[in-house]
């Protein structure tokens, strides 16, 4: 009775189920990275080599635009809100999310924005060619006509994104079994809670800045427009109130996966819970104050220089409890390695790299050597390629037993550990050295200087690329033939999930609210 | 808890989430004139106030600072604009007139725009204007040029560590909007 459910289409049309609208999310944010994934390739293989290869630089700056949107958009979000909606009712023992009919909304919406995101690239003029941060006047005064698909496609993500941070607010305070108290809650559950809050204080932002755009470019307005007394660089400045908090969307889930399964592989308690949630909390709370670290260049007074600087530095501190707490969850802990643990650890050491890299980039004087440079790139590609898609990685091992009764096989995980482990570091180490040494980003033409830097990314991406590919592969097979999992597959896992559900979970939980002591 | 007063408390919950939202939304515009209006106390993006009433103050003549001036076309813009002078030597409080050329090169009627700018930022908030061509728009005729004079004074509280600055000119086409704008008032 509890596992029956209607079959069709129209079961995945239709569906209220958290379940179901869970895996529509992340096959969704797959696809989505597959296609970004793809653009990604077509960028390296022009980078591969100076010169002009196979696309024109109109093209290129297409691809760097969408590989960005697609990626933060289409990829990243949503698949740590398919985490979300698989998880959380699971986690805090509630029956579903507290808005079904919404959450069914709220992922419809997603196919349809990208739709006429990616249409754009059938239209005249061609796709956004802004980069994916679409400076005014670039994309008011400059932009393509497909600039206004653009527009709506944003605003479409950003209602399903808000629509979802609602979804999860309302289930977390309201829906939690007897028992459940807010400091017992899953770290998981903590960080979507406060990512939750972020988005729903910036994506309204974010419509209202494309809002703004939209104006500027048919309805006579100037609010980007320096002739009509607007001002372009107020566009940085309302972008980046939205993008710094944005960054911090990307992660917090994964922080909050990796909570979970360092400490289920150590078979140790996570160290210092209530210092996760407080340095989680300060984390959210410091990413509205920084966001003009991201406009060093415009010409700022010392003192905003100064303040944004100490700032984003301050951001260190919190980050730096998290890294101490999993780091001190490993210590004396039995460890074991299998692919969720080794997709963890990995997490810990780029993302901290990542970090470093953050913290140099930071640093108002030398920013201004490193502004718009592949050092960038280095950097947000470190925090989110091992941050954010590691994270996701190591749940979809970890959690794939409960969700859909089958293991995956060890040594296929392990394999494609360790070569995304070795592409990723080929791919976005060497982007350290050229950016330092003065390559722009979002260029098709290199000086010869840069191209055995170049070279390597290109050849890691490449690996890189074809190793998801891999994933995706080992992935499916597990679902159709992997071995039957145990209630409990991993002897230190904790949670409702693990200790009051069969595995797979049935298609309805928690009917009646289970115990919490 | 009973599932109807389950119901309640996500609708209140629902309509402060939506509150927020709505409020979120509200601020991204409000952020358009709080950074105007924070720009305008502190300088900090160089932008000139409008104009100024010259109040004859005590002259500073023991200091001397250079303003210097800039001009630049923008993008799509037919015309020549230049200052008649590079720069000129000021004492803080006296006031102080130079001219400006403009000429349309182009064989239709454009309208222009200048929109100023001073570096350092904190100097425009001691950069008086009385008198200057960009409070208004240029109309121009097909070959027509033009001499516009531009009136200012300097604070006589500059501060000491300012002893050079310079005044730019963006000018900008607005033809097509001022037409727009006439077409749709009538």
């Amino acid at each position: 009775m509890s596992d029956h459910h209607p079959t069709g289409i129209t079961r995945w049309l239709y569906t209220t189920n958290h379940k179901d609208i869970g895996s529509m999310y992340l096959w969704f944010s797959f696809i989505m990275f597959l296609v970004g994934g793809a653009m990604a390739m077509v960028i390296r293989a022009e980078l591969y080599q100076p010169g002009l290869q196979f696309v024109q630089p109109e093209f290129f700056n297409q691809m760097t635009t969408m590989h960005g949107l697609i990626m933060v958009f289409g990829a990243v979000m949503p698949s740590m809100v398919g985490l979300a909606n698989w998880l959380i009712p699971m986690m805090i023992g509630a029956p579903d999310m507290a808005l079904p009919r919404m959450n069914n909304w709220s992922f419809w919406i997603l196919p349809f924005a990208f739709t006429l995101l990616l249409s754009s690239f059938a239209m005249e003029g061609g796709a956004p060619n802004f980069g994916w941060t679409f400076y005014a006047p670039l994309s008011t005064t400059f932009g393509p006509p497909s600039t206004d698909f653009f527009i709506l496609g944003v605003h479409m993500m950003g209602i399903s994104s808000i629509m979802g941070a609602i979804n999860v607010i309302v289930t977390v305070f309201n829906m939690r079994a007897p028992g459940m108290t807010m400091m017992k809650m899953p770290l998981f559950v903590w960080t979507w809670l406060i990512t939750a809050f972020l988005l729903i204080m910036v994506m309204p932002v974010l419509a209202g800045t494309v809002t703004m755009m939209l104006t500027d470019r048919h309805f006579g307005t100037s609010f980007f427009d320096a002739a009509g007394g607007g001002d372009p660089v107020m566009f940085q400045h309302i972008f980046w109130f939205f993008g710094h908090p944005e960054v911090y969307i990307m992660i917090l889930p994964a922080f909050g996966v990796v909570s979970e399964i360092i400490p289920a592989f150590s078979r140790k308690k996570l160290f210092g819970y209530s210092s996760m949630v407080y340095a989680t909390a300060s984390i959210a709370l410091l990413s509205f104050i920084v966001w003009a670290h991201h406009m060093f260049a415009v010409g700022m007074p010392v003192a905003g220089e100064l303040f944004f600087m100490i700032a984003t530095m301050l951001i260190a501190v919190p980050t730096g409890v998290k890294v101490f707490n999993w780091v001190a969850t490993m210590w004396q802990g039995s460890l074991t390695f299998e692919t969720p643990m080794l997709f963890s650890i990995a997490f810990v050491i780029l993302f901290t790299i990542g970090g470093f890299s953050g913290v140099m980039l930071a640093m108002a004087p030398v920013d201004f050597q490193y502004h718009d440079t592949y050092f960038v790139v280095a950097h947000f590609h470190y925090v989110l390629f091992p941050g954010a898609i590691f994270g996701t990685t190591a749940a979809v091992y970890y959690w794939l037993p409960k969700w859909t009764g089958r293991m995956y096989n060890e040594t296929s995980g392990k394999i494609h550990f360790w070569l995304s482990m070795i592409f990723v570091n080929l791919t976005f180490f060497p982007m350290h050295f050229s950016g330092l040494a003065g390559m722009p980003r979002r260029i098709p033409d290199y000086n010869m200087m840069f191209a055995d830097f170049n070279m390597w990314a290109s050849i890691g991406a490449f690996g890189l690329g074809l190793t998801q590919v891999y994933f995706l592969i080992s992935i499916i097979i597990a679902i159709k033939s992997g071995k039957k999992a145990q209630e409990k597959q991993w002897e230190g896992a904790t949670g409702l999930e693990w200790d009051a559900l069969p595995s797979p979970a049935p298609y309805h939980t928690f009917s009646t609210p289970p115990k919490v002591d | 808890m009973t599932e109807q007063l389950q119901q309640g408390e996500n609708k209140k919950l629902i309509w402060r989430l939506v509150g927020i939202i709505g409020g979120m939304f509200l601020f991204a515009f409000a952020l358009v004139p709080l950074y105007n209006v924070f720009c305008d106390i502190t300088g900090i993006n160089g932008k000139t106030r409008g104009q100024a009433l010259y109040e004859s103050v005590e002259v500073d003549s023991k200091r001397i600072v250079t303003v210097e001036f800039l001009t630049n076309i923008n993008r799509g813009m037919p015309w020549e604009f230049k200052s008649m002078v590079k720069s000129i030597d000021v004492h803080p409080g006296e006031l102080n007139e130079v001219r400006f050329y403009a000429k349309n090169r182009s064989k239709f009627d454009i309208v222009g725009q200048s929109i100023p700018s001073v570096s350092p930022g904190e100097a425009a908030l001691y950069l008086n204007k009385t008198e200057c061509f960009c409070f208004d728009q240029q109309r121009l005729a097909a070959g027509e040029e033009v001499e516009m004079p531009m009136k200012f004074y300097l604070d006589a509280d500059i501060p000491e560590d300012i002893t050079r600055l310079t005044l730019s000119y963006q000018l900008f086409n607005v033809t097509e909007s001022v037409t727009t704008a006439s077409v749709t008032n009538q």
